[in-house]
């Protein structure tokens, strides 16, 4: 009825594919700004405090990287996986994982001094997320389980775990019976990589974890086969690749980065562990996956974006008085735009009639549907 | 044919459709009587497709007319062609598979009736027709050549006045072949026209009497396809002469280098067929084929001797004397076992990644395109190339994606990276499906130059004829169970056609019993004969 239809593309357009992300960004700046401006706040204005006024703040900037860092960390983790259609929902929990292990060889360690300490609480923090990843990784393998639903719901026994360690076992004898661990030692925390700002080590760290994903996804036969598997899975089995193996590299490399964010956090901008450790980072890293397109490098970028709305929102909370909630509004109108606007990858907006090969011939439904009620003139 | 008395059931004006850089119809224009069965013949690319979806309604025509029973029509859609009394059977299926049958064909309809309604008239057809087909069973368990079936009765169900079939026997067997013809003959003597397309000359000899050919978007010869020489129509086709097969007498020779014996596997959960008891032995510079109808384990047999289905596998497969049966997909292929599965998107290739990439799914180990763990980026780039250049593979280099080729050139693309990787077995299934002549010839040959180098070669097709042209010895497949092998020279035509047909025809009882007993040593009698 619309003058407006789909038209099936031949081939994958790589230009949109690329254009999406951005097609998303400015679609939720400006629902963003109409729908605030409708609620009665100043619409333009929560844009501008959000998405703009940080990058004019030094100050901003540091925050921008501290808090992109983490991100650009777990979605990095979490493309390999999506690349290969294992949808790790767990991110969230393996963060959470990762940070406590890295933590209990914090606490072990408190008495002792040395330069292996903090190596030891990264390389636990990776083991932590994986264990974590793997439980939903052997549901799959053995029993079949959707490890969306495994992975999803191990998130919520990751928080009560936190929390019983915050208020038992882990609390922290001088801390007048606050649910937190002892402060970490000098030896325990991540070192600034830039001295008199909050720029730690874990950002660097992020950026090489990326780069190394980038090759590793571009160049070995692991990160071929992780593509193979999500474009056509009958032709990987061809090619030699089991499905097993392939849910067991995606949950552990998305829940070791995820560990991996986990502990650079608590030894980073924590500096301790804290029953308010879950701040959203592996939810949002999914934001962030899709986003970058699922590539590590795209994935440095749009880590940037929603690390933006995360400082950017805590700021217009003060000067503008925009409500907390603000920050996932828009992350989430990201996301929704996003997969909106990837529909013009495959397909292509014409006007009008006339009905195309693929409609038809390839796709079954549109048999039945296109009402060829645009009869003009 | 304008001025005889009774207007054509169709006619087509100098149609033209032009796209990006092609231009894919050039004022095509040839007429169908009532009633009569006409062939569009063509090479792939040739602007068959692109011509019958215009008058299907599929895509609009940029110029030129439509008459339809004298009228001049606008088909903007199917449905408008539907309405018209236009049916259409597509080569690629449009089908849900986690539907049945029945509510596939409901979805196909414009007014489906109620559902026992409907089933009430599917039955019909099926009988009338003698098609079988069960329709309360899950697309995603059938064969190709039973999603075959659902959209010839969808198309049926609507009583169509004209009728286009698009390459409808590729997976048929000879008699249900016949019995596809005895239906599309008696639907044209009930005054439905036909259009048939095809590239199986012999066969529109069979059926069609009249036959447009067409080359490179246009019409080049109109001809009576009874009075032509397949040769002939085939030279008009592709535009040159076609080489003959060259004579593969006397290639088979040596020892049984690839042994399967008493190969069992359960069939894939509810409808998947089980491989029973298969034995065969295939020696050095030998073809043996598979006959069979589709969908009696074939795909099965395929994917546990590749090693894709490893689950519930019981019995031997052995190389050289070398125990494969255990082995993965990987080191099945380092020793030597090549495969190539029926589906070529999806399963032999994909279809959205690169021919380098491709040349990597199958080709890494044995070719070197990846060392550690890590891929030889030009390595792969010119394996590709070499297999586009040997193969003759019409693409633009080695970064075409492998969906941007037709099925013809693609098929040649995965059978030459598969040949050239010099495999000591070639196990492939429907090697010229959906293929064009001259490809499906360029295919064969390359398959008799493998095993005239010493290789085994194992050609699953339901295609009796290609079989019957490449093989030395054959077997049919039927439920999952393997007959005794026969050798092709002076094979008995009935009696495979009877084996193939197994308990889908009445009365085979015996034929079927054949199967079952004594086969290691009918196996031995028969290797004799055949050297």
């Amino acid at each position: 009825m619309s003058l407006m239809r789909l038209e099936s593309r031949r081939q994958e357009s790589r230009a949109m594919m690329l254009a999406a992300p951005v097609i998303a960004v400015a679609a939720t700046l400006l629902v963003g700004a109409a729908l605030f401006t409708l609620l009665g706040h100043d619409g333009l204005g929560a844009v501008y405090e959000i998405f703009v006024k940080p990058l004019f703040n030094p100050y901003r900037w540091q925050d921008l990287l501290v808090k992109a860092a983490p991100l650009a960390m777990i979605a990095t983790g979490l493309a390999i996986g999506f690349r290969a259609n294992v949808w790790n929902i767990g991110a969230e929990g393996q963060y959470i994982l990762g940070g406590l292990a890295g933590t209990g060889v914090a606490l072990a360690t408190l008495d002792m001094t040395g330069s292996w300490i903090l190596p030891a609480m990264l390389v636990c923090g990776i083991l932590g997320g994986m264990a974590w990843a793997a439980i939903p990784a052997l549901l799959k393998t053995t029993l079949g389980v959707n490890e969306i639903l495994s992975s999803l719901m191990l998130n919520y026994v990751a928080i009560q775990i936190l929390y019983y360690l915050m208020r038992g076992p882990w609390k922290d004898p001088m801390g007048f019976n606050f649910p937190q661990t002892a402060m970490f030692t000098a030896d325990q925390t991540l070192p600034m990589v830039v001295p008199g700002t909050l720029i730690h080590l874990g950002v660097p760290l992020a950026a090489a974890v990326a780069l190394t994903a980038f090759l590793v996804l571009a160049r070995t036969v692991t990160g071929f086969q992780m593509k193979v598997v999500g474009l056509a899975p009958r032709a990987a089995a061809f090619g030699g690749f089991g499905a097993a193996s392939t849910v067991w590299i995606a949950l552990l490399a998305g829940g070791g980065l995820a560990g991996l964010a986990g502990i650079i956090e608590a030894a980073g901008p924590f500096g301790q562990m804290v029953p308010q450790f879950p701040t959203g980072y592996g939810y949002t890293a999914i934001i962030v996956a899709f986003l970058g397109r699922l590539n590590p490098l795209g994935i440095l970028l749009a880590a940037m974006v929603l690390a933006l709305t995360y400082v950017g929102g805590e700021s217009a909370q003060t000067t503008i008085g925009l409500p907390s909630a603000a920050t996932g509004v828009f992350q989430s109108m990201m996301l929704f735009f996003l997969l909106a606007a990837d529909i013009l990858v495959r397909y292509r907006l014409v006007s009008g009639r006339p009905a195309t090969v693929a409609d038809t011939a390839a796709n079954p439904a549109a048999k039945a549907e296109p009402k060829p009620k645009a009869v003009t003139a | 044919m304008a001025e005889t008395a009774v207007a054509p059931r169709l006619e087509l004006k100098g149609i033209s459709k032009r796209f990006p850089g092609v231009v894919a119809n050039d004022h095509v224009s040839f007429a169908v009587p009532a009633g009569a069965i006409h062939a569009l013949l063509g090479e792939n690319g040739a602007g068959k497709s692109t011509l019958v979806k215009i008058i299907y309604g599929v895509q609009g025509a940029d110029e030129g007319e439509i008459v339809f029973d004298g009228q001049p029509v606008r088909i903007g859609s199917p449905r408008e062609a539907r309405a018209l009394g236009i049916g259409m059977v597509f080569q690629h299926f449009s089908l849900f598979e986690a539907m049945t049958v029945l509510e596939n064909i409901a979805l196909g309809m414009d007014e489906p009736p109620p559902r026992r309604e409907l089933e009430a008239r599917v039955r019909q057809v099926l009988d009338t027709y003698g098609l079988s087909l069960d329709p309360y069973r899950h697309v995603h368990t059938l064969s190709v050549g039973e999603r075959q079936r659902i959209e010839i009765v969808r198309a049926l169900l609507q009583q169509p006045k004209l009728l286009i079939m698009d390459e409808p026997t590729s997976v048929l067997t000879p008699q249900e072949v016949e019995q596809l013809f005895t239906t599309l003959r008696r639907l044209a003597a009930e005054g439905c026209s036909i259009l048939y397309i095809s590239h199986k000359l012999h066969e529109i000899k069979a059926l069609c009497q009249s036959a447009t050919i067409m080359r490179g978007g246009k019409v080049v010869a109109t001809c009576d396809p009874r009075e032509e020489s397949a040769q002939s129509m085939a030279e008009l086709m592709i535009g040159g002469s076609l080489k003959a097969l060259s004579d593969k007498s006397g290639a088979a020779k040596g020892e049984a280098r690839f042994v399967v014996a008493s190969l069992s596997a359960p069939g894939e959960p509810p409808f998947g067929t089980s491989l029973k008891d298969v034995s065969f032995a295939v020696r050095s510079g030998e073809i043996f084929g598979i006959a069979g109808v589709a969908g009696n384990g074939q795909n099965e047999l395929l994917a546990v001797v590749s090693g894709e289905n490893q689950r519930g596998v019981s019995g031997s497969i052995r190389l050289d004397g070398t125990e494969l049966a255990r082995l993965s997909v990987g080191a099945r292929r380092r020793a030597g076992l090549a495969s190539s599965p029926e589906e070529r998107n999806g399963h032999a290739a994909v279809p959205a990644m690169t021919l380098t990439e491709n040349a990597i799914l199958s080709a890494r180990s044995r070719m070197g395109l990846a060392s550690g763990g890590v891929i030889r980026a030009k390595a792969a780039r010119d394996y590709a190339a070499k297999v586009i250049e040997a193969f003759s593979v019409k693409a633009t280099g080695p970064g075409a994606a492998a969906g941007s080729l037709s099925g013809g050139n693609l098929q040649k693309f995965v059978m030459g990276r598969e040949i050239m990787q010099n495999p000591a077995v070639l196990v492939v299934s429907q090697p010229t499906w959906g293929v064009d002549a001259g490809a499906a010839s360029f295919i064969r040959q390359a398959m008799i130059d493998l095993a005239a180098k010493g290789a085994c070669v194992v050609v699953v097709s339901q295609d009796l004829d290609e079989l019957l042209e490449l093989c030395d010895r054959l077997a049919v497949i039927n439920e999952g169970q393997l007959s005794e092998p026969m050798a092709v020279k002076g094979i008995s035509i009935e009696r495979v056609g009877l084996l193939m047909g197994g308990i889908h025809g009445a009365g085979q009882v015996g034929a079927k019993a054949d199967t079952g007993t004594g086969r290691a040593p009918a196996e031995k009698k028969h290797l004799e004969p055949a050297l």
